[in-house]
């Protein structure tokens, strides 16, 4: 549409002339940002895209449809209105993050074909002249291009069409040519001969461990974050990323964890260069070591936890935090492992057990109203007879969180069944009042 | 023990045993309970540090494992430093765990997601050596891989405590295959005695010590842990001699 007639359309309407110079300088932005947290390998897709191998990545975001929503989130909250997919291929990708109706996709390998098929031709990154004359000829979607000989439509238009059908259907590779920006750290190692073996491999993590910590060392930094990216003879990219809680510039460790992942690399027909970049650092000095003749020092767990980290995942390691919250399942917080210590415990000298129900399960009871414990109650299908029992702890809501929990109230009992076993059993609502809750009783946990 | 140790010659095949089984020939320090009757059973009179300690819940705590991790955290609260938890799924419930004297700050907790992966992260937490305890909640552990968790605890000094729990009561069998670890306990609880006022008092386990290493195995009723991780003796027996003396004092008065 023309801007006059645009115009005519809408009276007053705002004109903006497009600048794509700035456009591509702010997808390298973005590019950066998504480099620093999600992936070692990404590259800007201009005009309008980025793209991102997560192969081995996806698991410490929690899984990649997790990890799509957290960054079209993260997106959202700086801006930008963003839509996500994963697929196979770069072209399958591309192509359904632009034509689904979902915001977010994750597409099944095997379910890849079809869902292509589906789509109109534009999804194949043709330029308009081809997509023009294709429909010209009656092709509507990507299948009927797809079962169409191919000799006659190279004469035509070119071998364009075969190249995108390809590499979108991945029957050819497409290796994504990731950014790098100058300030980073990054050393790197060519080899004559393409290498292969576990053993030589460590041995070249040992040699760019050393060689990046030097130049580290220099700078005054310490390494938050490293990727180690190994570009294969045939011209695709495999790599490990580790990452550190506190910033750390100690060669054994940094080559400790490295190796730790070694085995997650497919070196294929070789390894040709091998390039170690320390994608986060932070300033980091050495410090004096408070050492005491009286007490011995407390030994220092942040290279467990960095090993552990990368091993299960950063958000999987952590410790509980109080929380100033009555109700049970609010009163815990989780926190880094590293955080700084608090000293803060649980107040109230009331028991608690040690395995919680992720969700207070109904149990059947028979109890004398208003505040006595139950006599028996049914959990699971096995009737227990209460022997003695300790009781009511009074929980209210807290209105301040929810208009709900206004005049909410449980009764917690701690009961003894008649094997010894204990359960922490509450009845939702006080006994009495209607407005107080269903006043049905529900198991919540098991003591010792 | 002790009177095993009076013949010269019985002692000096011990110490040689002692020397062939610890490669360094050190002297292991041990972690006791505090309870004479308890600790008399163990070698070297407590629990080894640098060794694998299994224990297993008995009846539905084969499942819930409660019993058997308040038992863990008791231990792993008299230790130094901190304390690694890990599990498979989390069902733990932390206010607990500071209740029996393990302050939130010393325990960092790991969700390892599968049996492999908290296998190996039990293995590098007791490869450590800076911690005070390591603590798994684990279904299945093989003879190799307690083994491995055996040597690394050995190499370290570092106190390994493997909470065997199953998802089904019919699992629990596995308990009676061979480990390397150097002892085994199955914690039930006991019905508690009443109270003179409505309410509940401490908890009562049953502890059994199945398998000890050049010891013998025992079976103890105790009353669960205190708020510094301590186990106790149940008043009826604890209480009794002094009790009869001072009424006795009191009578001849």
């Amino acid at each position: 549409m023309a801007v006059a007639k645009a115009q005519a359309l809408v009276p007053g309407l705002f004109v903006i002339d497009a600048d794509p110079v700035a456009d591509r300088e702010g997808l390298e932005k973005l590019a950066l940002w998504a480099l620093q947290r999600i992936s070692p390998v990404v590259a800007a897709d201009p005009p309008d895209g980025l793209v991102i191998d997560t192969t081995g990545a996806d698991h410490l975001h929690g899984g990649e449809a997790v990890m799509l929503e957290t960054m079209v989130q993260k997106f959202a909250a700086s801006g930008v209105e963003a839509r996500a997919a994963i697929a196979d291929t770069w072209g399958a990708a591309h192509a359904a993050a632009r034509f689904l109706r979902h915001q977010i996709a994750v597409i099944a390998p095997a379910e890849t074909g079809a869902m292509l098929r589906s789509l109109p031709l534009a999804a194949l990154r043709l330029d308009g002249e081809t997509v023009t004359g294709l429909r010209t000829l009656g092709f509507e979607t990507v299948g009927d291009l797809k079962d169409q000989p191919r000799a006659p439509l190279t004469l035509r238009f070119g071998p364009e069409i075969g190249r995108r059908l390809d590499q979108a259907f991945g029957v050819i590779g497409e290796p994504v040519d990731p950014i790098r920006s100058p300030e980073l750290v990054e050393v790197r190692r060519v080899f004559g001969e393409p290498i292969g073996a576990a053993d030589t491999i460590a041995r070249y993590i040992g040699k760019l461990v050393d060689a990046l910590c030097l130049e580290l060392e220099k700078r005054g930094l310490g390494a938050r974050r490293l990727d180690l990216l190994f570009h294969r003879v045939d011209n695709t990219m495999q790599f490990i990323r580790v990452g550190m809680a506190q910033p750390v510039r100690d060669p054994k460790r940094l080559a400790r964890l490295l190796r730790d992942k070694i085995e997650t690399v497919d070196p294929g027909f070789g390894i040709e260069i091998m390039v170690l970049v320390a994608i986060e650092s932070e300033a980091m000095h050495d410090r004096q070591a408070i050492s005491s003749l009286v007490a011995p020092s407390e030994p220092d767990v942040s290279n467990l936890v960095d090993v552990l980290a990368n091993r299960v995942g950063g958000h999987r390691l952590y410790r509980f935090t109080p929380v100033q919250s009555d109700v049970p399942e609010r009163s815990v917080a989780r926190v880094a492992a590293l955080s700084p210590e608090t000293g803060a415990t649980w107040e109230g000298d009331w028991p608690r057990p040690p395995r919680l129900l992720a969700r207070p399960e109904p149990v059947e009871t028979m109890a004398l109203l208003p505040d006595n414990p139950p006599v028996w109650f049914t959990w699971r299908g096995i009737r227990r007879r209460v022997r003695r029992a300790d009781g009511p702890e009074r929980i209210r809501g807290e209105w301040w969180k929810r208009d709900a929990e206004m005049t909410t109230v449980r009764d917690y009992f701690r009961v003894e069944d008649e094997t010894g076993e204990r359960y922490w059993l509450f009845r939702s609502g006080d006994g009495e009042h209607e407005d107080s809750g269903s006043q049905k009783w529900f198991l919540h946990g098991i003591f010792a | 023990m002790a009177d095993r140790a009076a013949n010269p010659v019985i002692a000096q095949l011990q110490e040689r045993i002692a020397h062939l089984e610890s490669g360094a020939g050190r002297v292991r320090e041990v972690l006791p309970f505090g309870l004479p009757d308890m600790d008399r059973r163990l070698p070297g009179g407590g629990l080894g540090l640098g060794c694998l300690h299994e224990i297993a819940g008995g009846g539905n705590g084969a499942v819930d494992g409660t019993a058997a991790a308040m038992f863990a955290a008791g231990i792993a609260a008299r230790t130094r430093g901190k304390v690694l938890w890990i599990v498979t799924r989390t069902d733990l419930f932390a206010p607990a765990l500071a209740q029996a004297g393990l302050n939130p700050d010393r325990v960092i907790h790991v969700e390892a997601g599968d049996e492999k992966a908290l296998l190996a992260c039990f293995e590098e937490g007791l490869r450590h050596g800076g911690l005070g305890a390591v603590v798994a909640e684990a279904a299945h552990l093989s003879m190799t891989a307690s083994r491995r968790l055996q040597l690394a605890a050995e190499g370290s000094d570092t106190i390994g405590l493997a909470v065997r729990r199953w998802r089904r009561q019919t699992e629990a069998g596995d308990f009676g295959q061979p480990t390397a670890s150097v002892t085994r306990w199955r914690v039930s609880v006991l019905p508690t005695a009443p109270l003179p006022v409505p309410g509940l008092g401490r908890a009562r386990w049953l502890v059994e010590l199945i398998r000890c290493r050049s010891g013998e195995s025992a079976d103890f009723e105790v009353e669960a842990c205190d708020a510094k991780g301590c186990i106790a003796l149940p008043s009826k027996v604890a209480d009794r001699p002094p009790q009869k003396e001072v009424g006795r004092r009191i009578a001849s008065a």
